[in-house]
């Protein structure tokens, strides 16, 4: 087999056991909670007879070990189960609040990581001198804003000021892709600008690493261009490190949004989660956790994969 | 019509940080001059420091890091190169003039294929078009002495061996067709067998393309069989500038005169005498691998004397070391020293093995925490095998540096502060520290200049008379060895394949390898090149 395939398919089986482990600290997290769901729907005031009847129903009067196996079964059926305030189907509700987080997520990425890259090789050009200066300052300043002020100085800015959007970010099924992509503006521009500064300073440190070997100098020596040098010789030696912080701030743009969300009334996962943590609606909770764990796990296993694959000694060995 | 490089006063400087103290400037060239005609070789000679890659790359206007090139002139075709603007540097690096460094393996780009980079700039600069500069690459890797040069350009530079990065190195300096070619140590970095095939391969490039070149080295021997003219350097100013011939027949000036002398120390060999240490049998493999580095070994060296392990990279002297000191444990055969057979794990050694069994690396910057006063370095022996502490410690420490000739006024200093062949003294006095029956030395004179070599040699050689200390000297150099061994044992592949006293293994008939080996040495004369070539009877391991 080929090294590359084995050690791919050895992260990806690394990937799945890390995910199960994850799967049994969700529930046990939930399970050590003071408290069960019974005791949530009826409140203080219940009775005992009457907590021990809903307990009943909704099967909590089973071993842990078998309400575990029940979940992941379900899960790996594709049943996350009902919530249990509103009776509504889990999955269902994930579904279309998935799919906004992922839209929302990849239309950041889409403008944040390329944007980041370049500005990260633009300023290991001009390394030291103004450009850089401009971008790393730029950049350090926009996300040292909280994301609330952020949102909130966007929305002013370009509601109030410029009135170009709308402020709320509302999207509804069947809405055609422009006007999603018009709904959403708003938080995009607010996360590129959260997201940006950690890649574009991963992107130049990274190439500044790079640039201090040989082959720069030989490069150098060739007579290329400044930016042909960083673009063919440096960069492509620089892919393993970057990669891994655009995909920790990936990872966030699906997992870390709530607040952006709840500024913009986006009807995402992010505030579906903290809505039914409010509620102690547990099953909701894990399965949401879950999801964001595949997420991370996913992203980072990519990253893993991106970096074996740009290793030129992994790709061709002797 | 002048020369295609003329270089007149040059001048280049640079600002030193030296800790504690304000920026300055310290000059590292000073009112240098010389010339190349058309298709002519220069060689320039010169200790570390004495500012030849830095005059070589000032060919191409180039200054490493903050090297400034602040007087003089470099007339490059015609017209004075320093000063021009950035594009127009850009347009003469990798046209005009290019570069062959000292590292191949460093220097080529480890993310893209070889050909890729060979031809790269035939196309930047526009000189060629794809299939033309591809054509001309293929050419040069068949005129180098390539395997497959078809092929050999879809590899990437870990696909290959050390020789064959230098020479395509080289056949990236000439693809472009320049006129003149910049080669930095080329062949510094290479085994003695191996070198001896770049050589050629450059020479006879040189030749057939008629390119002219500065050939960069420390290595007299070398430059003599490649350059017309040659340029004796010292800390940035000319020594002697003149013919080959001249310069290696009948030098003028004393640095020269010890430059060709070196190496010129006489080592009587001693007579037999009981083991100190004694290998036998020893064979050995990395964890996790089958194949075995060390192949029944068998070697013993006598008490207070000198066994030199010679071999190219690869050959497994260094395993050879590990296997003693107990860091690779043998999988067969016995290691016995001072009469009682060492313990295979270094963790079941007695303190007392581990004293009188002491290191000495090759890159001594390494070997000691940067963090650590030279006295608290040679004092951690004492400290750990005898107890010493305070006044008495002090004292032993100052000892000990008088022992390696370096006398008052290092024992608070930082190795930072130390020159090259002063680290590896006070790595020598760290080892002697522990009262050693026997030390081990791992090339420790290939990280230094010649003649700062010959003083470690000699002292080394002086130590074991005083304190009749035996030394297991591994190195790939053949000079060293002539110099200070009583016996040799010539590695090949994890085997030892010959092996004696001194005088038995370097007289003839040789086996193969060793006739190889040792015709590989360059000697200092014209024509040794051409001569070795004609007679050898085996390739080197390295190609």
């Amino acid at each position: 087999m080929h090294p590359i395939l084995k050690l791919v398919v050895q992260r990806i089986a690394l990937g799945l056991l890390l995910l199960w482990a994850v799967s049994l600290l969700i529930f046990l997290g939930t399970e050590a909670l003071p408290g069960d769901v019974a005791q949530a729907i009826l409140g203080q005031s219940a009775t005992p007879e009457a907590l021990a009847n809903l307990r009943e129903t909704l099967g909590l009067n089973r071993s842990p070990v078998v309400r575990y196996f029940d979940w992941l079964g379900g899960i790996l059926t594709g049943d996350f189960g009902v919530a249990l305030t509103n009776g509504q189907d889990i999955g269902q509700a994930i579904g279309q609040r998935l799919g906004n987080t992922l839209f929302l997520a990849a239309c950041a990425a889409v403008i944040s990581v390329p944007l980041a890259i370049l500005l990260g090789l633009v300023a290991a050009r001009y390394n030291g001198r103004w450009p850089d200066k401009v971008i790393s300052g730029v950049t350090l300043s926009t996300i040292s804003l909280p994301e609330f002020v952020a949102a909130y100085f966007v929305i002013f800015l370009l509601t109030q000021v410029f009135p170009i959007f709308q402020p709320v970010a509302m999207v509804f099924p069947g809405m055609g892709f422009w006007e999603r992509l018009q709904a959403v503006a708003l938080p995009v521009i607010v996360l590129v600008l959260v997201v940006l500064a950690h890649m574009m300073r991963m992107t130049r440190a990274a190439i500044l690493n790079v640039m201090q070997s040989a082959y720069i100098e030989t490069a150098e020596l060739k007579g290329l261009s400044p930016m042909r040098v960083i673009w063919q010789h440096a960069f492509p030696n620089a892919i393993a490190p970057i990669v891994s912080v655009v995909v920790l701030n990936l990872a966030y743009l699906v997992v870390g949004v709530v607040v952006v969300e709840v500024v913009f009334s986006y009807n995402a996962l992010g505030q579906y989660l903290v809505d039914h943590v409010a509620k102690r609606d547990l099953p909701v909770v894990q399965a949401v956790g879950l999801i964001f764990a595949a997420v991370y796990i996913g992203l980072n296993i990519l990253a893993d994969v991106i970096a074996i694959i740009s290793n030129p000694r992994l790709r061709h060995p002797k | 019509m002048p020369d295609l490089l003329e270089i007149r006063n040059l001048r280049i400087e640079a600002t030193a940080y030296p800790p504690g103290e304000p920026p300055k400037d310290v000059v590292l060239v000073d009112d240098v001059s010389v010339s190349v005609a058309k298709g002519k070789v220069l060689g320039l000679i010169g200790e570390s420091g004495a500012g030849k890659s830095t005059i070589g790359l000032s060919a191409m206007a180039y200054g490493r890091g903050g090297v400034r090139l602040t007087g003089g002139e470099i007339l490059l075709n015609g017209r004075d190169i320093r000063g021009l603007s950035a594009a127009k540097l850009r347009a003469l690096r990798g046209r005009e003039v290019t570069y062959v460094a000292q590292s191949a393996a460093a220097a080529f780009n480890p993310a893209k294929r070889l050909m890729e980079q060979v031809i790269e700039t035939s196309l930047s600069h526009g000189l060629m078009g794809r299939a033309e500069a591809e054509a001309r690459a293929i050419m040069l890797f068949g005129k180098l002495g390539l395997p497959s040069p078809e092929t050999f350009g879809s590899r990437y530079p870990h696909q290959v061996s050390g020789g064959q990065l230098q020479r395509a190195m080289t056949a990236m300096a000439l693809c472009p067709k320049p006129d003149l070619v910049i080669f930095d140590e080329p062949t510094t970095a290479l085994d003695v067998t191996t070198q001896i095939d770049v050589l050629a391969a450059i020479k006879e490039a040189i030749h057939d393309t008629g390119v002219a070149a500065l050939y960069i080295t420390h290595d007299l021997a070398v430059v003599a069989q490649v350059a017309d003219d040659i340029l004796v350097l010292r800390h940035g100013k000319k020594v002697e500038y003149g013919p080959v011939r001249q310069i290696i027949t009948d030098p003028h000036e004393a640095y020269t005169r010890a430059l060709v002398s070196v190496r010129s120390i006489d080592h009587e060999e001693k007579a037999e005498a009981p083991a100190v240490l004694s290998v036998q049998n020893v064979t050995a493999r990395y964890p996790g691998t089958t194949f075995d580095v060390l192949k029944n070994v068998s070697v013993d060296l006598p008490a207070g004397q000198t066994l030199a392990v010679v071999g190219e990279s690869g050959s497994g002297k260094s395993t050879l070391a590990r296997a003693i000191t107990g860091l690779l444990p043998p999988a067969q055969g016995r290691i016995t020293f001072a009469g009682r057979e060492l313990s295979r794990d270094l963790k079941a050694r007695s303190r007392d093995d581990l004293r009188e069994l002491q290191m000495i690396y090759q890159m001594a910057d390494v070997a000691m925490n940067p963090r650590q006063t030279v006295g608290t370095i040679i004092g951690r022996p004492l400290e750990f095998y005898f107890g010493m502490t305070g006044e008495a410690k002090r004292q032993r420490v100052q000892e000990l540096l008088d022992q390696i000739e370096m006398g008052k006024g290092y024992i608070d200093r930082y190795p930072a502060e130390l020159s090259g062949g002063q680290k590896q003294r006070v790595c020598i006095a760290r080892a002697l520290a522990a009262k050693p029956k026997l030390i081990i030395c791992d090339e420790v004179t290939s990280a230094l200049d010649p003649l700062v070599a010959d003083g470690i040699l000699k002292l080394l050689l002086n130590l074991q008379a005083q304190e009749h200390v035996a030394y297991l000297f591994i190195t790939h150099d053949l000079a060293t060895v002539k110099a200070i061994a009583d016996k040799i044992a010539v590695m090949y592949r994890g085997q030892v394949v010959r092996y004696g006293s001194k005088t038995d293994v370097l007289t003839p008939p040789f086996d193969d390898y060793t006739d190889l080996l040792l015709s590989s040495v360059p000697e200092m004369r014209l024509g040794w090149l051409e001569e070795v070539l004609a007679h050898r009877k085996m390739e080197s391991a390295g190609n």
